[in-house]
């Protein structure tokens, strides 16, 4: 049987807002992944260590407080200098437009913003997760 | 033939009318029970006792005996970002314009006790409100702000206590007393748990807290609102608009169970509490619900706690439009969505309005979208018709009859949290976030299947639409000019009088009969930093583990 794609639905930073968050984790699962969800308001240390332990093949963060131009790259550091250079990485929130090129050029794979259907990241993260 | 059995036989008759037509045409999802509402549907409503007039109880028809016809309104605009003197030009902007309340948002860093050069802030500082460290960021935050005449709102919970006290200590500098003050803290750690996710402290000394703050502002700040128990929040979340009243009140009802425990009248305080209510899509799925919340609250003040005063029985509340229903998609189209929403909120009679703009499903607003949005409220106040007349949807079959079966669902839902031990255990047991996930969950399934139409997003889509131009950004540097000034405010004051003060504050928390706020008002005094307080509590209360569940 092929091994399920295990997947870390993360809140970096300080952010409360996890509707989002919950409601990808859930659809991910549904979808048929293994989901791990950190909860609130966790360092970017703290997500890399998670992924480490959870042997993730995706992390996936979200960010609704502005403050992704900081987080988002400075977990994607953290994962890749823990040797993790296959996990793919994503996030979503209330993301501008013009903040995304600075994103992808971080690391970030790709950026899902207000709107984007659950079944999009799912095959998203389908295609994209290195097996 | 009675005149109800009259009616039966020709509804009768139109039921059997409308079969065909249904075969023809397939009705959609989502509707009401019904797709008609008779006299039939309100039979056992009683007016006297379920209705009644403006003013008197229940409630139901608004808490006010006049309503909008003397006075309309408060009309805020939540604002807040980068720093106090950036925030400070925005208030006074607003007040120029019309707005005539002021409510202010905090960044994250300080919603959760942390100061600007925390590690933990990195990033965050400035971005979602405004950043407050010490004493010195209040002061310009106010500044050239009569703190006599305006009256304000912050957006605060688990520091509250400190905000306050520092909004006192500025007010002070500006000669005005304690006691004309007017403005609501939200103070409303509960739903932070289950819904917003800015707590710092666990339950039990969140709560003494809080009940410190009922008992002192009754003595010393008799005119402010020292709490607003929010629904909007776990609406946000994703909550139905029964949940939303349901849970909410069932917080309400912890607040005032703690209250009493400590040993203050239900009387000396119930006054003064306030709620916060979302205006989602729905217009008269709304307006019953902003009805059936006054009645629920009238009778739970009144029966339950046996209430005197009928100050304690009604149901104040601020609204906001739905945040979450606002689509990155067409954003201008969201101006159509706050104009409905702010439309139910002033039918549902509110007391206060912030109305969303339209550029929020992507970033702060931009200051022409939030002139759009102040004058959405001005259009519906003075253009409408909607207020000229009080609770002009009563005696609607079907918002009298979604008026009840909103109150029966949210009792249901208090029914059951009662027999769970109330709010606090419910929320620890994971029950209420549990609830909420569900619902939203559904709502975002019922999206993507198309079940539920939102324009712009899954119907009527423009192929490569233009990113909207102008929209805010706040500066980058925001965090590090903040960090600067906390050096300066900490190379300035007198560190004996902060150190003295921190341990007495200290002294006073280990002692559960000690009222905090005098001594957090003593401590922001001498320009101790919100972080430096706040890690005194942390340090005797500890940090709150939240309950994860998916």
């Amino acid at each position: 049987m092929e091994k399920k794609i295990r997947v870390l639905v993360a809140k970096p930073g300080l952010d409360g807002h996890d509707r989002g968050a919950k409601v990808i984790a859930r659809a991910l699962r549904d979808a048929g992944f293994e989901v791990v969800y950190t909860g609130l308001r966790q360092t970017p240390e703290q997500i890399a260590e998670a992924a480490l332990q959870e042997d993730v093949d995706c992390v996936a963060m979200s960010i609704l407080s502005g403050a992704h131009p900081h987080l988002f790259p400075a977990v994607v550091n953290l994962v890749r200098e823990k040797g993790m250079n296959d996990v793919l990485i994503i996030g979503g929130g209330v993301i501008p437009e013009t903040d995304i090129p600075a994103l992808k050029e971080a690391g970030v794979s790709e950026i899902f913003t207000p709107g984007t259907k659950t079944s999009d990241v799912v095959d998203y993260i389908k295609e994209h997760v290195k097996k | 033939m009675t005149e109800h059995e009259k009616i039966q036989a020709e509804l009768d008759k139109y039921e059997e009318s409308v079969t065909k037509a249904i075969a023809r045409f397939p009705e959609r999802d989502h509707l009401p029970e019904k797709r008609i509402y008779t006299p039939l549907d309100i039979k056992d409503l009683d007016y006297a006792d379920d209705i009644s007039f403006p003013g008197v109880f229940p409630y139901t028809r608004g808490v006010q005996p006049t309503m909008y016809r003397g006075r309309y309104w408060t009309m805020r605009m939540y604002a807040g970002f980068s720093t106090a003197e950036e925030s400070n030009k925005r208030y006074r902007y607003l007040i120029e314009s019309g707005a005539t309340g002021l409510s202010c948002a905090f960044d994250l860093p300080t919603q959760i006790g942390y100061d600007s050069d925390d590690p933990i802030s990195e990033g965050e500082v400035g971005k979602v409100g405004v950043a407050i460290d010490s004493l010195a960021d209040m002061e310009v935050l106010f500044d050239k702000i009569d703190l006599g005449k305006v009256s304000t709102s912050m957006t605060i919970n688990a520091p509250a206590s400190v905000l306050l006290a520092m909004y006192i200590a500025v007010a002070e500098k500006q000669g005005v007393s304690a006691d004309q003050l007017r403005g609501t803290i939200q103070n409303d750690i509960l739903k932070e748990y289950a819904a917003r996710g800015t707590y710092i402290f666990p339950p039990r000394p969140s709560m003494r807290l809080i009940t410190n703050i009922f008992e002192y502002c009754s003595k010393n700040v008799p005119k402010w609102n020292t709490i607003s128990i929010s629904g909007y929040h776990i609406r946000e979340a994703g909550s139905t608009a029964a949940q939303e009243i349901a849970f909410t009140i069932a917080d309400g009802i912890a607040y005032v169970e703690a209250a009493i425990k400590a040993g203050l009248d239900v009387d000396a305080f119930a006054g003064r509490l306030s709620f916060f209510w979302n205006a989602h899509n729905n217009v008269l799925e709304e307006v019953a619900k902003f009805r059936a919340s006054r009645r629920i609250w009238a009778r739970v003040m009144r029966d339950r706690f046996h209430a005197k005063k009928d100050k304690s029985m009604k149901l104040r509340f601020h609204t906001q439009t739905a945040g979450s229903m606002l689509t990155a998609q067409q954003p201008d189209n969201n101006i159509i969505r706050v104009a409905l929403q702010t439309a139910a909120a002033v039918m549902g009679g509110t007391q206060s309005l912030h109305t969303n703009s339209r550029d929020e499903a992507l970033a702060l607003p931009s200051e022409d979208s939030v002139h759009i949005a102040l004058m959405t409220q001005k259009i519906v106040a003075h253009e409408s018709g909607l207020a000229d007349v009080i609770d002009p949807l009563a005696g609607s079959y079907y918002v009298e009859a979604m008026t009840n079966k909103i109150e029966q669902e949210a009792m249901d839902y208090i029914k059951k949290i009662d027999d769970m031990g109330g709010a606090v255990a419910a929320i620890e047991k994971g029950y209420i976030q549990k609830e909420i996930q569900d619902s939203a969950y559904k709502w975002q399934m019922d999206v993507e299947s198309g079940a539920r139409v939102i324009v712009g997003v899954n119907a009527y889509q423009i192929e490569n639409e233009e990113p909207p131009k102008n929209l805010l950004k706040v500066d980058a540097s925001v965090g590090e000019r903040q960090k600067a000034k906390l050096a300066q405010v900490k190379a300035k004051r007198d560190n004996e009088a902060v150190k003295k003060a921190l341990a007495d504050l200290h002294a006073a928390c280990e002692d559960e009969n000690e009222n905090l706020m005098p001594h957090i008002l003593a401590a922001v005094k001498t320009y101790a930093t919100l972080g430096e307080i706040c890690n005194v509590m942390r340090d005797v209360f500890g940090e709150y583990e939240a309950h994860i569940s998916l």
